[in-house]
């Protein structure tokens, strides 16, 4: 979105830290130098620690899909408490191998905090020798269902989003 | 202080309540469920939602009586929600790492936890 240049490796996350700074600190002439003076040094010290990352494409549906994980967040608190309550009923889970269709390392790490966020799922481990997240749920039925589930709401838009 | 309008009161202490009662909920997961990758799911979940509740319902509050509203608590929630999976992914490998059992009923079995005949060098990530 922005250009980087030599400087400024990743103007994205300048504008972050400098603006997570003045947040965290408050909104005073000093604060704001030293947030932009953070924003500016923080990346291009730990430059070398970054693997080039695809770059969002596409802002409103990164928009979008924060907006339905937090929909999805509120419906998995109480997907869980729901099975927490219901004494009577044994859960069934499973661990679950969910076969990645991306290789970068930056969306598949958001896909996997989504899944850790999101109803009944938790991913345990992220095999990239062979490209597939092993995921453990905590009452499923449907295997298959939930892999075209999670393939479908959070896979697909997060390829768009990122391009790839 | 000024006084809050009663409805304001009220939507914060709904928050403040379903704050509680998750937790709540979230830790009779742990003494629910039966092995460690199950009760790694209250943490992740109940707690988000109840910590946020609880900072959601105390960033009204002082905007309500202070009248600026408080970014740093708002961060708080963030950054919960940033951490929380991570923390949980940690524990999850290790928990696999150690070969913890698993509950019987449990569909699948994963790689990680079958025992030593497979050679495990391939395993590594």
């Amino acid at each position: 979105m922005i250009p980087a240049t030599r400087w400024v490796p990743t103007p994205l996350l300048s504008l972050l830290l400098a603006a997570i700074w003045i947040l965290v600190t408050s909104l005073s002439p000093g604060n704001i130098l030293l947030g932009v003076v953070l924003g500016l040094i923080i990346p291009k010290l730990t430059q070398q620690f970054w693997d080039k990352q695809p770059d969002v494409k596409r802002p409103w549906l990164a928009i979008k899909y924060i907006f339905v994980l937090f929909i999805d967040i509120i419906v998995a608190n109480f997907e869980v408490s729901r099975v927490i309550l219901a004494i009577r009923r044994k859960p069934q889970p499973a661990f679950i191998v969910y076969p990645l269709s991306m290789s970068e390392t930056f969306p598949i790490t958001v896909l996997a905090n989504t899944i850790s966020l999101t109803p009944g799922t938790l991913s345990a481990h992220l095999r990239l020798h062979d490209g597939t997240l092993l995921i453990h749920a905590l009452d499923v039925d449907d295997i298959d269902g939930m892999i075209r589930h999670i393939h479908e709401r959070y896979e697909l838009p997060l390829k768009e989003i990122f391009g790839c | 202080m000024p006084e809050l309008h009663v409805i304001w009161e009220a939507v914060i202490s709904l928050l403040l309540i379903t704050a509680g009662v998750l937790s709540l909920i979230g830790a009779l997961g742990l003494l629910r469920f039966k092995d460690f990758y199950m009760r790694l799911h209250g943490p992740t979940k109940s707690s988000t939602l109840g910590v946020g509740c609880t900072l959601i319902a105390s960033v009204a509050y002082f905007w309500l009586q202070e009248g600026t509203p408080s970014a740093q608590e708002m961060l708080i929630t963030l950054f919960l929600i940033i951490t929380a999976p991570v923390s949980a992914h940690l524990l999850a490998m290790s928990a696999l790492h150690h070969k913890l059992p698993l509950y019987e009923r449990t569909q699948g079995e994963p790689v990680e936890l079958k025992t030593k005949e497979k050679p495990q060098d391939s395993e590594r990530t």
